[in-house]
């Protein structure tokens, strides 16, 4: 199911842990999985219940819990826009707007080259850079501005 | 232990065990604490918050399901900060919450409505669309077609992970958007799973085979004792006019606790199957007629006669299942005696009968149930634990999770969901084999001489793991399960248990296939005398006549291809059944006779405790209680002494509650422990049979049950080998095989499982695909089919 590498990855994380406490690495092997493939399907969800011995609905609940696993198909770029309180209140609901008239497209949804899925995102922990947007889970933008979030989309091809 | 805790609650002084909660002490006092999440035999989630309490010196109110109790504390339960506090939490719980309690199956039995009534405000401050949540697929049992009520209390969850063993359930999501679900595409499969439906607290998760078909407030409840396994788990049957509408569990900690397992929760269904026998039926010219009682008795009293007068009274023989009352094998065996013959018997799956006669008592399970708990070494031998005996599996689950040590050795690789210290499987062949191997690495570890017949045997690694757990205990026990009740050397299996128990010091005990495994022998409904033919050998040489009681010989019996030559060989058959069967194809003479639920009778369960229980609804059509029936058609034959007026006189005859521990003892002597080379084995090339009895086929009224026929364990039976095995024989899963067996044969789907044994092939009994079949053991060969 995964490759070779992932499983590297993995097999390191698990190793941080007691033996019988494998599934405590269930966070670090979803994000592993979804690196390599994109996204975590019910397949993908399974194999990870199986390789750290936990029931797959519980792999189900974390996948669920935490925004930065995809649980279907996502464009290229995985554009995450903080929308709670401080962010809203620093010009987010004015970016959100922006994104949207310029994509085509709505929260939870991809443009129809596949190049960018629009998600809602719960507060980063970086307030004082507020309005806040994380790219692709890795990497976070600054004061999304509508200029500034112009310039990102246009580097991001 | 350490001191206790002395605290108020209300102005109420109490006082606990360290380690008890707030809602501990409160409910030591009687005291009502309103809780969702909170129950007392899961872990504590604390995610309600209906529990809030006022606290002395705390600034907030706490919950007192998570609230430790400390000596001198003050707690209030309905001052004016804790009630504000669970209103408070009321009115959030329903702002959610749909309004559809008249629709609703758990209204009137809802703990959300009730705790509303003292909690709630009558009218909602919310004026926002309520969330809704869409309906979820979880089987055949369970009905979550309305996800909408769900309060994520999450006991639902939490009664997968700790009481069933596995979580089939799960929160997805987070805060408002969280929802129960299964797995995609997954169902609720746990043979526990109905327990779900009493502790949701609200009508999220309700019956699926009950839905809509009753208000319970139009139920009428009646005390009643399960009479499928061997635990005889208290039940509520609750029914509306003449029918059984549903079963819940009635609590009794010594047994079943608050649970009951899927098979008697649901099997009700089958009392109200299609093919219930309504009408005595007799045999004319070839073709079955319906009569009334007078003339059907009396036909049947002069076809028995007649058989024993033409060709003696042994040319009688009584099969009755295990499933029957006390009362009925008690007066089943009075009637055969009666007649002169002693082939009785009510063993019907056994195999091995050569420890008659050789034990001490009526093999049971040794001790209570309840003292499961307080083992901590177990070794079980041959037993297919979660579906022979779903809530004995969860005191060992329980136990495993403190510090029991279970070992496990079996012919199959069934996950018992319960953590094992050492599995072993082996073919059954090898049981004894295995056995005698743990013997000899017990004696071993002991510095004892082994037992005569054990003497040049090897040990091996898993045995002396297990010898290694069992020594190491203060408390051991060797339980035998159904497979080594019902394996061609089940004395021999006896014996070497009792050798092992012997020598570490550990009790012996049978778990005990079926309600009155004990009862049946109380009732002595076994054969006597020197000459009294029992299971087996009644159907080996067949009879000239049998009388049936509640059996369908093609399914219930060990050798189900036998015992239908036999009874379609015989020249009467008279079978008492509550369902039509297949007595309509053989049967000189068919009485209805009433299921448990349409007579009073009693189980004697595995612990030797005898439970009586009466009728709950009226016998459907002309069916009659079998105790009666039995009484009729003696007096009919001249036999004299069943002048009883009642269930409760049979009873009494049959066995006093005083009398029984006296009888229960599983000690057994006089059995050779060496087996010889070989025997078993089967012929170098064919393979060897594993059956396993499917929960939900073992006994007749289960059968019929079509919810639960409509569950994972209910599929078509498969053949299933060792990838290697398999290989040998050209064979892949999927493959469509025809297993052989004497003549009979089955065709079925080709399973692989890596952990069962090699040259074996594992098929079910009991389902009606493989009633063509023979003994449960034994040779059988298979080849692709088509
Ligand atoms: S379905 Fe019932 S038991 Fe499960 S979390 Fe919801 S309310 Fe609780
Ligand atoms: S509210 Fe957006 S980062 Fe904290
Ligand atoms: S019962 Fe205490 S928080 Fe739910």
């Amino acid at each position: 199911m995964l490759n070779a590498q992932s499983l590297k990855i993995i097999d390191k994380a698990v190793a941080k842990y007691p033996p019988d406490q494998k599934q405590s690495a269930v966070m670090a092997a979803l994000a592993v999985a979804q690196d390599e493939k994109g996204w975590l399907s019910p397949e993908v969800m399974d194999f990870v219940a199986s390789y750290l011995d936990m029931p797959p609905v519980a792999v189900y609940e974390v996948a669920t819990f935490y925004g930065m696993y995809n649980l279907s198909p996502v464009g290229k770029y995985k554009l995450c826009l903080c929308t709670n309180l401080p962010c809203a209140l620093s010009g987010a609901v004015e970016a959100a707007e922006h994104l949207k008239k310029k994509l085509g497209v709505d929260f939870n949804e991809t443009t129809a080259d596949g190049r960018f899925t629009l998600k809602e995102g719960e507060c980063f922990g970086a307030c004082g850079d507020a309005p806040v947007m994380l790219v692709n889970n890795k990497r976070m933008e600054s004061f999304m501005t509508p200029e500034s979030l112009d310039k990102l989309l246009a580097e991001l091809k | 232990m350490s001191a206790m805790l002395k605290l108020e609650v209300d102005g109420r002084e109490v006082e606990v065990p360290p380690g008890s909660t707030v809602m501990d002490a409160a409910t030591q006092l009687g005291i009502f604490v309103p809780h969702f999440c909170y129950h007392k035999k899961l872990s504590i989630a604390a995610n309600c918050r209906m529990c809030l309490v006022h606290v002395e010196k705390a600034p907030k109110p706490l919950p007192a399901c998570a609230t430790p109790a400390t000596e001198g504390m003050k707690v209030w339960t309905q001052s004016a900060q804790a009630k504000q506090a669970q209103n408070g939490v009321m009115e959030l719980l329903l702002i959610n919450h749909p309004l559809d309690c008249p629709i609703c199956d758990q209204g009137g039995e809802c703990q959300l409505q009730d705790i509303a009534v003292g909690y709630g405000a009558s009218e909602s401050r919310y004026t926002e669309p309520k969330r809704v949540v869409m309906h979820k697929s979880m089987g055949a049992l369970i009905s979550a077609e309305e996800m909408t009520r769900c309060i994520h209390c999450t006991r639902c969850v939490r009664f997968g992970q700790e009481i069933a063993g596995v979580m089939e359930l799960g929160m997805i999501g987070r805060g408002e958007h969280s929802e129960i679900v299964a797995f995609v595409g997954k169902s609720v499969d746990s043979e526990l799973s109905g327990n779900m439906i009493d502790i949701c607290p609200v009508g999220a998760l309700t019956s699926k085979p009950f839905r809509y078909s009753a208000r319970t407030w139009e139920l009428s409840r009646r005390k009643s004792v399960a009479p499928h396994d061997s635990l005889g788990s208290n039940l509520i049957v609750q029914s509306k006019g003449s029918t059984v509408m549903r079963v819940v569990p009635l609590e009794n900690e010594d047994l079943n606790e608050c649970w009951i397992s899927d098979r008697d929760r649901f099997s009700y269904e089958g009392l109200n199957a299609p093919d219930r026998l309504t009408q005595p039926m007799i045999r004319q010219g070839g073709t079955l007629k319906e009569v009334d009682w007078q003339t059907a008795l009396e036909h049947a009293a002069k076809l028995l006669s007649d058989v024993r007068d033409q060709h003696g009274a042994a040319a009688l023989g009584l099969l009755a299942s295990p499933q029957s009352t006390l009362e009925e094998l008690h007066l089943a065996q009075q009637l055969m005696r009666g007649l002169g013959s002693e082939n009785i018997d009510f063993r019907l799956r056994q195999r091995d009968f050569s420890a008659d006669g050789k034990r001490s008592g009526i093999p049971w399970l040794g001790m209570k149930v309840a003292d499961i708990g307080r083992l901590d070494r177990v070794l079980i031998i041959g037993s297919y634990l979660r579906k022979d005996h779903p809530l004995l599996a969860n005191r060992f689950r329980q136990a495993a999770k403190r510090n029991q040590e279970v070992n496990l050795v079996h012919v199959a690789s069934d996950d018992p969901l319960i953590k094992l210290k050492t599995k072993l499987v082996v073919a059954p062949s090898d049981l004894p084999a295995a056995l005698s191997r743990i013997v000899a690495a017990v004696a071993e570890l002991k510095k004892l001489p082994r037992p005569a017949g054990i003497t040049n045997l090897a040990i091996d690694e898993p045995s002396r793991a297990i010898a290694g757990s069992l020594v190491s205990g203060g408390s051991t026990a060797i339980f035998l399960g159904s497979t080594a009740e019902q394996h061609p050397e089940a004395a021999r299996l006896h014996a070497l248990a009792q050798e092992i128990a012997l020598l570490c010091g550990a009790k012996v005990g049978f778990f005990g296939t079926a309600a009155n495994s004990v009862g049946g022998y109380l009732a002595n409904c076994v054969p006597g005398g020197a000459k009294g033919l029992n299971a087996r050998a009644m159907l080996e040489a067949p009879r000239k006549a049998y009388v049936l009681l509640n059996l369908e010989p093609e399914l219930d019996c060990h050798d189900p291809a036998a015992a239908m030559r036999a009874v379609k060989s015989a020249d009467c058959v008279v079978a008492l059944s509550s369902f039509r069967t297949r007595a309509t194809e053989y049967a000189q003479v068919l009485l209805p006779v009433a299921p448990f639920t349409e007579t009073s009778g009693s189980f004697v369960n595995t612990e030797g405790i005898r439970q009586s229980f009466n009728a709950v609804v009226k016998p459907l059509g002309e069916a009659r209680p079998a105790w009666k029936v039995l009484r009729v058609l003696a007096n009919n034959l001249g036999i004299p002494g069943f002048d009883f007026d009642s269930s409760e006189s049979v009873r009494d005859v049959a066995c006093r509650t005083a009398d029984i521990p006296a009888r229960l003892d599983n000690g057994i002597s006089g059995i050779d422990l060496a087996t010889a080379a070989g025997a078993n084995q089967p012929a170098s090339n064919a393979l060897e049979r594993i059956a396993d009895v499917p929960i939900y086929f073992a006994d007749a009224i289960v059968r019929r049950a079509e919810s639960l026929q409509q569950t994972k364990d209910s599929r078509e039976p498969r053949a299933t080998m060792s990838p290697a095995t398999a290989a040998k024989l050209g064979l892949s899963s999927g493959d469509s095989v025809r297993v052989r067996q004497g003549d009979g044969e089955a065709v079925v789907v080709l399973n692989l499982d890596e952990e069962l044994p090699q040259n074996c092939v594992r098929l079910a009994t009991a389902h009606p695909a493989c009633s063509g079949l023979g003994p449960m053991f034994g040779e059988v060969s298979v080849e692709r089919a088509g």
